[in-house]
């Protein structure tokens, strides 16, 4: 029996950060709010503090602050002619779960994407011509530019207190910078982290190789700050447990530290937290939404009717609820036909580690944050010619010292044994003295006709629903991309002093079980045409015109830079459509 | 368990093996636990098989493959070298033996060899560097064999201290030495 | 469905004007009642009523809240103006007769967990102001449960010869030779917000100990600071511009507030007017206290101060700073906190064994909070990283033994948070 709630103005559904700063500046708006999060509430005194949160074992091995595969999980093929199966536990990526969502427990990366990233297609055609591109690959322009997203890149930044040296400012380009990032308005509100050793050295070798290295900008901050809602955040202490792990003292950017006390004091704000939406609710027609159903930890459903829903969950997870919802049609690669599950994309990335003499060198890696880094942007995006070398895309490359937490950070140059006395040898003489980037090499990852969500045909998850099927593989295209990139990454390594490299290029078929990034995108995509989007401009779907979805998933394609700062900034420009646009006349915000 | 701890890891005068380590306590300890049981995973059928990038598709958790895993090597040793266990045969016989397990060269009844030494060494090398509340790396003999200094939240002041070597010893989630000097 | 929206959207600026454009008017034949009713709803917030008055997530001013005495619990009454379980059959007399000479209703004593003796520093406008104000509130019927007193403090009678001890009826009486700040500071912290309540040190039978007025106090699990101006344990190291915007905003650049603190400044301290939190600074820091500076640090073992600054280093740093500064308005300077110091440690053994969370206030959104270290560290060794952080970067402070972190641990044991 399906229990009805009072009728909210807005449901927001996933409170990670989109949902975060939805329901912020919903409320700001005199809407009466509620968000549904399907895991539990989380905080850094009870949840993750320093009394035991450096655990390696607890929360990076065994996954502590993630989901559980037995609660959601999807199933997975290279390609269409496979049976595909289910990931039945994490592999190559990890999604969230809990208030906050992956902002408890990312690295605090903060990218912007480049100007050009946001017209793709255009760009490309016209530098390249149309008959550069494989022909199976499916980039679109996003409909939004980077001029419009850039206040609200901004807003996102002071937001986050990010930490940052600014390369570009007003179209000046800054010493010490990105000189390649597109314009922005102001500096970073903190300078950019203190960098370890390994880094410096980095930078060092960079520009001995002509290029201009520059700190990653960082959401763990180089200095305490106090963000424009008048939170604060602390300084960052290079503890090495950010990826995987919450901030334990206030230092990381998350939706706990930089927004959700701010948020849950107004009182047109409500939150059910360890509730799972199942369904947006749609009238007859299917045109209107008029609500969500959840189920609650005992298991009861529940209705929460609402006027606007904002579907604000994991990329993935926001694809498959509209599958689920039977809203938007879904995608058919055969047909080359609908557009929930289309353009799905991930990340390319790779690393090299470098291996040093241990009697020159000791990087104490343990010393680290998530963000920090020291990075080239010369290979990313179309920095660079495509003409000669036959792909498009890019990324950036850097030395990024996360930590080096001892289960998954002792290693051995290659050749070594895996176990014995070598073995021993090897790792106490190289865990001081290697240089290990987290994902050194970061790349772009392109959307192609054969690479799409839709949902199994055969498992099920705990309510009878079908899993979503993923099928994708590493095309020629992005493997040839990975190589330039990752041996440029390597000649640095090289430079910087390293007796021995173990060059790990990304190659196919993709593999489920090999961690690589949880940056994964696409399937409910932005653009100009409902026939090619499920999304317009403003992320809201064409066919419901009171809902819209937040995200990565609505990336048409993957630059090379991490997703959250895009994510956000196109939450904020979503929110300020909702503000000024939509609540004034509610329905569509662009034509068909 | 303690004698395939040991072959995997060695002692040497410097830092103990995997076995006074307490790896074997480590491992026993996980089994019992969620993990042994692959508690939270993706547990419905059908369990198909597939590729092997398609991840681990069995509802045979690590405890039962374990408890097939050690009672096939010790038959498998006792066939081979006249009755005795693995933990009978000399250190040689066990570095040996592993490789032959490691090549895919010997059979065992019920799990495959190769993925099962994979998985133990896997588990053995983590419980010499997880944090001691779990069993293994003990006395923080792991970390302090690699210069990690643990479980610590504070490096601010040494961040940019460059190639200096960090002095203080490893702490571990309950401690060390230092915090009970009295 | 759609034109709530807008109405909504537009609403929060329309809705605001039209409050007082709606009060102005309704109350222009009662504008004086009005703003009695306003100057009261004013005092009652100086008077921290609701503290006392409502159970968390009850209604408000509905009573039934068990406050801890010493001498056994007494549960508050509901003041809401219902006829039967409230106040609202009572005269104006029998309710100035309760607040300001302890005298209830029926004319029996009240206890003095009602500070009647700190509420006889108001005038009599002040206390029908609250009347007014009270009765403009929604009636609640809830009867309270009663007290739980053992004997001889169940015998309300007996609280005539307290009141021969320790209560002295009369308004405040300004002194003409200081400040109006001054004076209204002292005004408030005697009368409506009846500092003393908590931070004067009582008798056994539970009277204010005049001669160390405000120095600080055991109570309820808490040793509640030192407020004078004493530069060691007390508001020495702040200005009065700190102390004003630690009440204000339950954080300064030193210090947070957190247990009962916390409590009074979300519902007291944070909503008075700026020139009253200053005030009540300004009065605070005139009070010299005890005299503590110069005290020679207790002696505590090498091995103790050693292990104590293993434990900081280790677990208190991350925020706390290796210097123990902290971080402004985050994360609490230890090497600056007269709390830190304090001759009573009850308070930080019990934040350290136990965790706590900041107040969250309008302007002070973060609420940062301090992990539980009950379950990690043994009596031992909290005892040993409470010297070190009583006895470093200058501070000199009576030593801690683990048996006073056992008798901590035991107390709040059965407490809440």
């Amino acid at each position: 029996m399906v229990k009805k709630l009072p009728r909210k103005d807005v449901v927001v559904v996933g409170f990670g950060w989109t949902g975060a700063i939805m329901a912020n500046e919903l409320t700001d708006e005199g809407l009466d709010v509620i968000a549904i999060e399907r895991g539990p509430w989380r905080d850094a005194p009870t949840d993750f503090p320093p009394t035991y949160m450096q655990d390696e074992l607890r929360y990076r091995v065994r996954h502590e602050l993630f989901l559980r595969p037995d609660q959601l999980t999807f199933t997975f093929r290279n390609t269409m002619s496979q049976t595909a199966l289910p990931i039945r536990s994490w592999g190559a990526f990890m999604p969230p779960n809990g208030v906050g969502g992956g902002g408890v427990h990312w690295n605090g990366e903060m990218w912007r994407f480049l100007p050009s990233d946001f017209v793709l297609k255009t760009h490309l055609t016209e530098r390249y011509g149309e008959s550069f591109l494989p022909s199976d690959m499916t980039i679109q322009d996003w409909g939004v530019t980077y001029d419009d997203l850039e206040p609200h890149y901004d807003r996102f930044e002071y937001l986050c207190g990010t930490s940052g040296t600014a390369g570009n400012l007003g179209g000046g380009i800054q010493e010490g910078g990105n000189p390649f990032e597109g314009p922005r308005s102001r500096p970073y509100p903190t300078p950019a982290q203190q960098q370890p050793f390994s880094h410096t050295l980095f930078g060092k070798a960079a520009r001995e190789l002509g290029y201009k290295p520059f700190p990653q900008p960082s959401g763990n901050l180089s200095q305490a700050y106090t963000n424009p809602l008048g939170m604060r955040l602390g300084p960052c202490t290079y503890c090495g447990f950010c990826e995987w792990f919450g901030c334990s003292n206030y230092s990381k950017a998350s939706p706990q530290t930089t927004i959700l006390p701010y948020l849950i004091r107004k009182s047109n704000f409500s939150l059910r937290d360890n509730s799972e939406v199942i369904r947006i609710n749609l009238d007859r027609a299917g045109r209107h939404a008029t609500g969500v159903t959840f189920v609650d930890s005992s298991g009861d459903e529940w209705e929460q009717p609402a006027d606007l829903v904002i579907l604000s969950a994991y990329a993935l997870f926001n694809v498959q609820l509209l599958l689920h919802s039977k809203i938007g049609q879904p995608y058919d690669p055969v047909t080359n036909t609908g557009v929930v599950g289309r353009n799905y994309t991930h990340q390319t990335v790779s690393t090299v580690n470098g291996f040093f003499d241990n009697k020159k060198f000791n990087f104490n890696p343990f010393i680290g944050s998530g963000s920090i880094g020291m990075c080239i942007d010369e290979f990313n995006g179309d920095n660079f010619d495509h003409g000669p070398l036959g792909f498009v895309g890019g990324g950036y490359v850097g030395q990024v010292q996360t930590g080096a937490r001892p289960i998954e950070s002792t290693l051995v140059p290659p050749g070594t044994p895996r176990w014995g006395v070598d073995w021993k040898k090897a790792v106490k003489d190289n865990y001081l003295s290697t240089v290990k980037p987290g994902a050194g090499v970061h790349g772009s990852f392109y959307a192609y006709r054969d690479i799409y969500l839709d949902l199994d045909p055969t498992y099920k998850d705990r309510f009878g629903r079908p899993l979503m099927r993923i099928t994708m593989d590493l095309k020629e295209n992005e493997i040839k991309q990975n190589k330039f990139l990752t041996d440029k990454f390597a000649e640095i390594i090289k430079t910087m002093g390293a007796e021995k490299l173990a060059v790990q290029y990304r190659t196919g078929p993709y593999d489920i079980t090999a961690y690589q990034t949880t940056h994964l995108n696409g399937g409910a995509v932005m653009g100009t045409d409902p026939k090619t989007s499920v999304l317009n401009r403003y992320l809201q779907s064409w066919d419901v015109p009171n809902l819209f979805v937040m995200g990565a998933s609505a990336f048409p394609q993957n630059a090379g830079y991490n997703p959250t700062l895009t994510v956000g900034a196109l939450a904020y420009w979503s929110a300020a459509a909702i503000r000024t646009q939509y609540l004034k006349s509610p329905g569509r915000l662009l034509d068909v | 368990m303690e004698a395939l701890a040991d072959t995997i890891i060695p002692s040497d005068p410097q830092a103990p093996g995997g076995k006074d380590a307490g790896c074997a306590v480590f491992i026993d300890r996980q089994l019992a636990g969620p993990y042994g049981r692959q508690e939270g995973l993706y547990q419905r059928p059908p369990f198909l098989s597939g590729a092997k990038n398609q991840g681990y598709q069995s509802d045979i958790g690590p405890a039962e493959t374990y408890r097939a895993g050690l009672a096939a090597i010790n038959s498998v040793c006792r066939e081979r070298y006249g009755g005795r266990a693995f933990a009978d045969l000399s250190t040689d016989e066990r570095i040996l033996f592993l490789k032959v397990l490691e090549a895919g060269e010997v059979k065992l009844q019920g799990v495959d060899g190769k993925s099962f030494l994979e998985q133990m060494v896997k588990d053995v090398q983590m419980g010499f560097f997880a944090d001691p509340i779990y069993g293994g790396n003990r006395d923080m003999a792991g970390w302090k064999m690699i210069g990690y200094p643990g479980a610590r939240y504070n490096y601010l002041d040494w961040v940019n201290r460059h190639n200096e070597r960090f002095p203080l010893p490893p702490v571990g989630i309950t401690g060390n030495a230092e915090w009970t000097r009295w | 469905m759609y034109r709530d929206h807008r109405a909504r959207a537009f609403g929060l600026a329309i809705r605001l004007s039209a409050t007082l454009v709606l009060d102005a008017s309704a109350g222009s034949p009662d504008q004086q009642e009005f703003t009695v009713i306003e100057r009261g709803r004013y005092v009652s917030i100086l008077s921290d009523c609701g503290g006392c008055h409502t159970v968390a997530g009850g209604k408000p001013f509905a009573g039934g809240r068990p406050i801890e005495t010493p001498f056994g619990i007494i549960v508050s009454p509901n003041i809401t103006p219902d006829l039967e379980t409230g106040i609202g059959a009572w005269s104006d007399k029998q309710f100035d007769d309760a607040l300001r000479r302890g005298i209830g209703w029926t004319g029996v004593h009240l206890y003095p967990a009602m500070p009647y003796n700190a509420y006889t520093r108001m005038s009599s406008d002040d206390v029908l102001a609250i009347r007014a104000y009270v009765s403009s509130l929604e009636p609640v019927r809830q009867s309270r449960n009663p007290n739980t007193l053992p004997f001889p403090f169940n015998v309300r009678s007996l609280m005539a010869v307290w009141n021969k001890l320790y209560f002295t009826a009369g308004e405040f009486k300004a002194d003409p030779s200081k400040s109006k700040e001054w004076n209204r500071g002292k005004f408030i912290v005697d009368g409506p917000a009846h500092c003393g309540a908590c931070h004067t040190p009582k008798t056994i039978l539970g009277g204010d100990q005049g001669d160390h007025y405000l120095q600080g106090a055991n109570l309820q699990g808490w040793s509640a600071p030192d407020i004078t101006n004493d530069p060691r344990t007390g508001l020495g190291g702040w200005t009065a511009e700190d102390v004003a915007l630690y009440l204000k905003t339950g954080h300064n650049r030193f210090s947070a507030a957190t247990g009962p603190m916390a409590e009074a400044v979300e519902l007291s301290t944070s909503k008075m007017a700026d020139a009253d939190t200053l005030a009540i600074a300004i009065y605070l820091k005139t009070l010299p206290g005890k005299g503590s500076e110069g005290r020679a640090p207790s002696p505590i073992g090498d091995d103790m101060m050693a292990a104590g600054n293993a434990i900081y280093r280790d677990q208190c740093s991350a925020c706390h700073g290796i210097e123990g500064k902290g971080v402004a308005y985050l994360f609490p300077s230890l090497g600056a906190s007269a709390m830190v110091r304090s001759d009573d440690p009850t308070t930080v053994i019990r934040i350290l064994l136990r965790g706590a969370r900041s107040v969250s206030t309008k302007a002070e959104p973060t609420a940062p909070g301090m992990p539980s270290y009950g379950g990690q560290l043994d009596d031992h060794q909290i005892a040993a990283v409470l010297n070190y952080v009583r006895n470093s970067w200058g501070s000199a402070s009576p030593a801690i033994e683990a048996t006073d972190v056992t008798r901590v641990r035991s107390q709040v044991t059965s407490r809440a948070d």
